[in-house]
C-alpha cells in the first residue's frame, strides 16, 4: 500500500481546497509546496519588513460560499471584509466616479456625473448581468460534459444549466447566447453613453486576458468576475494569504500533511504510463495512488511528467494553449493615503481604485502590448489592503497593490530583467497623474512582471489564469480539447487548477471540482 | 508541376516513352522503353539502376536520437546495431499505420529514416521533450536503388572502400565511388538481391554513369515505376496509398490499418520500450485483428474458364493494378485484394489484400472479382504465404 493516497502539488488556493476536501472524506493527503509559503498566486509574503504584503490576487468575492461553508473555514481562521466601495474611479478631468454596491447609490453617483439617462438604465443593467451571472455560476459549478461519452450524469447536469437558461425567459436566453461572445466594449455601449462608467465597468472584462475591451469574448469575463455579484468587493481579513492559511488548516485538521520548500522535480510514471508518485527535488520518492496538480496544464506536463511521455496529439494541445501573461504588480508600502483628484473621503479608496477613464483608453492600452511593448498610458487596478486590515502595515503605513495592464510577457525589445524598474516608474507615474501626493509617499516598493509570475510563482508565460481565459479556451475546451474532467491522459494524475473549468481567480471551484471528480473514479480507494 | 530528381541528367535521355509520373513532387519514370519487359527481366535477372531519390529522408541526431526512432517505429531500435539497417512500419496513438519505410543507424546517436510521405512534424513532434533533432535530408541526398542478381558484382567494380561480400541483408556500409561519398544499404524493393546507393546530388549523374559504365558488360538496364510495381507484389512488399491508407489521410476509421492487419505483426515489439501505439496495438493483440494481410494466387483454369464463355483467351493486364476488387467467400464478400498483377516470372496471376481474420490461414480457398467483357466474374483464388518469389540470392 502506498503512503499516501493522493499527493497534491501546489499550495495554492485550488491545491488546497482539493487537499482539504480530500482529507475530509477521510483519504491520506500530502500537500506539496515548492515556497516557503502558501496560497501560491493568492499569498500575503512579507514582502517589505513588518508588512503583509498580498502580492497575487487581492479580492476574494469570487470563493464559492460552499467551500467556506462545507470545509467550516470561518471556524478555521476565515473573515471577510466586504468592501464598501466597488470601485472609485478618478478621471483625467480632476473629478471621479464611485460605484458602490448599492445599485441606486450608484445611479445616483452617475446622475451626479451628468449622465442621467446612464443612472436611469443602471438599475436594469445590473439586473440583467446578475441574471446572466446566476447561469455562469451554475456552469462554473457544473463540470463539462465529456463530448464523447455524453453519459447520463453529464447531461443531466447541463440539463440544469439549460432549464436555468430557459427560465430566464425568451429575451434574456436570447441576450445570454448574444452576450457571452461580444466584446465588453460593444456591450456596454448598448447600455451606456459614459465613458467614465464604462471603463470603470468595463475594464473588469480584460482581467488577466491579453486582449482588450474591444476583442471578443470579454464580456463572459466581465460576468465571470461579476459572479460574485456584481458591485461587490471582499477582502480577507489579515490578507488574502489568510485564505490559504484557513484552507491549510481544514487540511491538516482532517489529517492532510502540508510541506513547505518542496519541490517536485517529477511525476513518477510506471511502465504503463500511469502516475504513481512524485519524485522530489532532492531525489525522495513518494507513492501514491494518485496525483493532483495545482500548476497549470503546461508546467504539469512538460515540466513534471515530460513531454516524451504524452502523446503527441495531447502534446500538441498543449503546446496549443495561449498564455501570454499581460499583468504585472507593482507592491507599495505607503506613509500614508493617497489623495486623488476628486476624491473625498477615504472610504472610497476602500474597494479598487481602477484607471482606466474609457474603454477606448484601455484599447490603446492593448495596442503596445500586441506589438510587444508594456501600456504607455496603462490600465491599472489598486487596492489598498490597509484600509481592511490596518494591521498588515505598521501604524500610519499602508499597503498598495497595484495590478497593471498590460505587460506582455514577450516583450519586443529588452527583456523583463531590465525592464522590470522602468515598469514599477511607469505605474506610479501614471498614477500619479490621478493622485499627485503619491510619489511622494513611497516607502518601498516591489515590481512583479510577468517574467516573475513565471519563474518565483510557477505561471507558464505569467499567465495569472494558467491559460488565456477566451472561450476557445473555456468549458469542454479547457485545459485542451477532451479533457476537461479533471482527468487527463496520463492515469491517476488529475489536474486541480486554474488550468481547468472554470478558469482563474480566487473560486476554488477547480480545486473542489478536481478532488470530487477524483473520488467519484477511484470511490472505492 | 513535378521536379525533375538529380538523375534526371541521365534519366530523360533513355525515358524513350515519355512516360514520366509524379512521385512525390518529383518526375519519375514510369517505363524507360514503350514496354515495361526488359525492364522487369533486369531487376530479376540482370540488374536494373531504379531512381529512388523521391523518397523522403530525414536524418535523427543527438544524445537522444535512439530513444526518439524507438518511440516512433513500432520496432526495437535497441537491437539495431550501428551499421544495420530496419524496415519498420510507424503508428498513431491509436496503433493504425502512418506510414513505413527504413532505418539505418549510422552512428551510436545518428539515424536515417527514409519514409513514403512526409514526416517531418510528426516526428518532430513525437521528439517533443528529447534530447534529438529532426532533419529533413531528402534534398540532400539522392538515392539510386541497385536491384537484381548481378548487382552486387557491378558495384564491386563500382565502389570502393567496401566489402560487398561481407555486407549482409539490411546492412549498411560507407563506400566512395571517384573519391566521392556513397553510403550503401542492402535493401530494395524488389525482394531480390540489390542494393540502394546514397549520395550527394551534386554527384548523382556521376554515380550513374560510373555505374553504367561497368554495368553495360553485366546487363544493366534503368528500370522505372511499372517494373518495380510488379517486382515489389511478387515479394509481397506494401504500397502506402494502394495497400494502406495513412493513418493521416484516411477520412474514416475504417480506413485506417494497424501492422496486424498488414502482415507486419513481426515489426512490432509490444515488449520493448514504449513507443506511439503500443498501449492501442497490446488491446489489439489481446482481442484480435479484425482483418489479415494475405497474399493470393488466382487459379489460372478458373480464369481461363471465365474467358472461354465469351470466346477468350485469358487476358492479363500485363502491369500491376493498384485498383482494389472485392474478395468472396461464399457469396460474401470477405475482404479486398488491393493489388494485383501477373507475375512474369511465377507465370502465375497473383495479388496481395485484406480479409477477415478467419479467412487469412493459407490455403483457404476465396474467389477474386475479376471484370470480363465488361461482366463482373469471380475467379477461384487460394491464400499463399508471401513473398511469392523469394530467390535464394536475395540474402546470400
Amino acid at each position: 500500500m502506498n503512503d499516501y493516497n493522493a499527493i497534491v502539488i501546489g499550495g495554492g488556493h485550488n491545491g488546497l481546497v482539493t487537499a482539504a476536501y480530500l482529507a475530509k472524506v477521510g483519504r491520506r493527503v500530502l500537500l506539496l509546496e515548492q515556497r516557503g509559503v502558501l496560497g501560491g498566486a493568492a499569498a500575503t509574503e512579507a514582502v517589505f519588513p513588518g508588512c503583509r504584503v498580498d502580492t497575487g490576487a487581492v479580492d476574494a468575492s469570487l470563493f464559492a460560499d460552499e467551500i467556506v461553508r462545507d470545509l467550516f473555514l470561518k471556524m478555521a481562521g476565515l473573515h471577510f471584509v466586504e468592501g464598501k466601495v466597488a470601485v472609485f474611479a478618478p478621471q483625467p478631468d480632476g473629478r471621479s466616479l464611485t460605484l458602490y454596491p448599492d445599485v441606486h447609490k450608484t445611479a445616483q453617483e452617475i446622475a451626479r456625473l451628468g449622465h442621467p439617462q446612464d443612472a436611469q438604465k443602471y438599475p436594469a443593467f445590473v439586473q440583467q448581468v446578475n441574471h446572466l451571472t446566476a447561469v455562469l455560476q451554475t456552469m462554473m459549478r457544473t463540470p463539462p460534459p465529456d463530448l464523447h461519452t455524453l453519459s447520463l450524469s453529464d447531461l443531466t447536469a447541463w440539463g440544469k444549466v439549460a432549464l436555468q437558461t430557459r427560465r430566464l425567459g425568451g429575451r434574456e436566453m436570447m441576450a445570454l447566447l448574444r452576450i457571452l461572445p461580444m466584446p465588453v466594449a460593444e456591450y456596454l455601449d448598448t447600455w451606456f453613453q459614459s465613458a467614465a462608467l464604462q471603463g470603470a465597468i468595463g475594464a473588469a472584462g480584460i482581467t488577466g486576458s491579453y486582449l482588450g475591451p474591444m476583442g471578443g469574448g470579454t464580456t463572459l469575463m466581465l460576468l465571470y468576475q461579476a459572479s460574485g455579484g456584481f458591485g461587490r468587493s471582499r477582502f480577507v481579513l489579515g490578507g488574502m494569504g489568510q485564505l490559504a492559511q484557513a484552507l491549510a488548516g481544514a487540511a491538516r485538521q482532517n489529517g492532510a500533511e502540508i510541506r513547505l520548500h518542496t519541490a517536485v522535480a517529477r511525476i513518477l510514471l510506471n511502465e504503463e504510463n500511469a502516475a504513481i508518485g512524485v519524485r522530489l527535488a532532492d531525489g525522495t520518492d513518494i507513492l501514491a495512488d494518485a496525483v493532483l496538480s495545482s500548476l497549470d496544464a503546461r508546467r504539469t506536463f512538460f515540466h513534471l511528467v515530460g513531454a516524451q511521455h504524452l502523446e503527441p496529439r495531447f502534446m500538441r494541445q498543449v503546446r496549443a494553449i495561449r498564455y501570454r501573461g499581460s499583468t504585472a504588480r507593482v507592491n507599495l508600502l505607503l506613509n500614508g493615503l493617497p489623495q486623488f483628484n476628486g476624491q473625498e473621503s477615504a472610504a472610497q479608496l476602500s474597494g479598487h481604485i481602477r484607471i482606466a477613464p474609457s474603454l477606448t483608453y484601455v484599447e490603446k492600452a492593448y495596442d503596445a502590448a500586441k506589438y510587444g511593448r508594456f501600456s504607455p498610458q496603462p490600465y491599472l487596478n489598486a487596492t489598498i489592503s490597509t484600509l481592511a486590515d490596518p494591521t498588515l502595515a505598521p501604524t500610519g503605513q499602508h499597503l498598495m497593490h497595484i495590478t497593471m495592464q498590460y505587460a506582455p510577457y514577450h516583450l519586443r525589445d529588452g527583456n523583463w530583467e531590465s525592464e522590470r524598474e522602468r515598469l514599477g516608474d511607469h505605474t506610479i507615474a501614471t498614477l500619479a497623474q490621478y493622485a499627485p501626493n503619491l510619489p511622494a509617499l513611497i516607502a518601498n516598493r516591489q515590481v512583479i512582471t510577468p517574467l516573475d509570475w513565471e519563474q518565483q510563482y510557477g505561471l507558464t508565460e505569467g499567465s495569472i489564469m494558467h491559460g488565456q481565459m477566451g472561450l476557445d479556451q473555456l468549458l469542454v475546451l479547457r485545459p485542451v480539447p477532451g479533457w476537461s474532467q479533471y482527468r487527463t491522459p496520463i492515469a491517476n494524475l488529475y489536474l486541480c487548477g486554474a488550468g481547468a473549468h472554470p478558469g482563474g481567480g480566487v473560486t476554488g471551484i477547480p480545486g473542489y471540482l478536481a478532488a470530487r471528480e477524483l473520488l467519484r473514479q477511484k470511490a472505492g480507494v | 508541376m513535378p521536379v525533375p530528381t538529380p538523375f534526371h541528367g541521365r534519366t530523360a535521355v533513355l525515358c524513350e516513352s515519355y512516360d514520366w509520373r509524379s512521385w512525390a513532387g518529383y518526375l519519375a519514370v514510369s517505363v524507360y522503353e514503350p514496354s515495361h519487359e526488359r525492364e522487369y527481366y533486369a531487376i530479376r535477372n540482370s540488374a536494373a539502376a531504379i531512381d529512388v531519390s523521391p523518397l523522403f529522408k530525414y536524418e535523427i541526431s543527438g544524445p537522444e536520437a535512439a530513444r526518439l526512432v524507438d518511440r516512433i517505429i513500432t520496432r526495437d531500435v535497441t537491437k539495431c546495431r550501428v551499421g544495420q539497417v530496419m524496415y519498420t512500419p510507424w503508428c498513431d496513438e491509436d496503433g493504425k499505420l502512418i506510414d513505413d519505410g527504413t532505418v539505418a543507424r549510422l552512428g551510436e546517436n545518428l539515424f536515417r529514416l527514409t519514409a513514403a510521405e512526409p514526416n517531418l512534424r510528426w516526428f518532430t513532434d513525437v521528439g517533443y521533450g528529447l534530447e534529438a533533432q529532426v532533419r529533413d535530408v531528402s534534398q540532400e541526398l539522392a538515392a539510386l536503388s541497385v536491384q537484381g542478381p548481378n548487382s552486387r558484382a557491378i558495384l564491386k567494380q563500382v565502389l570502393t572502400g567496401v566489402d560487398l561480400d561481407g555486407l549482409g541483408y539490411f546492412r549498411l556500409a560507407q563506400g566512395e565511388v571517384a573519391g566521392v561519398p556513397v553510403t550503401v544499404t542492402r535493401t530494395g524493393y524488389t525482394g531480390d538481391l540489390g542494393y540502394e546507393l546514397w549520395i550527394r546530388p551534386s554527384a548523382a549523374e556521376l554515380l550513374w554513369d560510373a555505374l553504367f559504365a561497368v554495368g553495360a558488360g553485366y546487363g544493366l538496364m534503368p528500370a522505372g515505376m511499372v517494373a518495380l510495381d510488379i517486382a515489389r507484389i511478387e515479394a509481397g512488399l506494401l504500397l502506402i496509398e494502394v495497400d494502406y491508407k495513412s493513418a493521416h489521410h484516411a477520412l474514416i476509421e475504417a480506413q485506417k490499418s494497424s501492422p496486424y492487419e498488414l502482415g507486419l505483426g513481426w515489426a512490432v515489439a509490444l515488449d520493448g520500450a514504449d513507443f506511439i501505439g503500443r498501449r492501442a496495438l497490446r488491446a489489439e493483440k489481446a482481442r484480435g485483428s479484425e482483418w489479415a494481410f494475405v497474399g493470393l494466387e488466382v487459379d489460372w483454369l478458373s480464369l481461363e474458364k471465365l474467358f472461354a464463355q465469351v470466346g477468350l483467351p485469358p487476358q492479363v493486364a500485363g502491369r500491376a493494378s493498384r485498383t482494389a476488387v472485392p474478395l468472396y467467400k461464399n457469396g460474401r464478400q470477405i475482404g479486398q485484394a488491393t493489388s494485383h498483377t501477373f507475375s512474369p516470372i511465377l507465370k502465375k496471376q497473383i495479388a496481395i489484400g485484406q480479409v477477415r481474420r478467419t479467412y487469412a490461414a493459407p490455403g483457404t480457398p476465396l474467389e477474386i472479382e475479376i471484370t470480363v467483357e465488361h461482366v463482373r466474374q469471380r475467379a477461384r483464388a487460394v491464400v499463399v504465404q508471401t513473398p511469392f518469389y523469394n530467390p535464394p540470392h536475395k540474402k546470400a
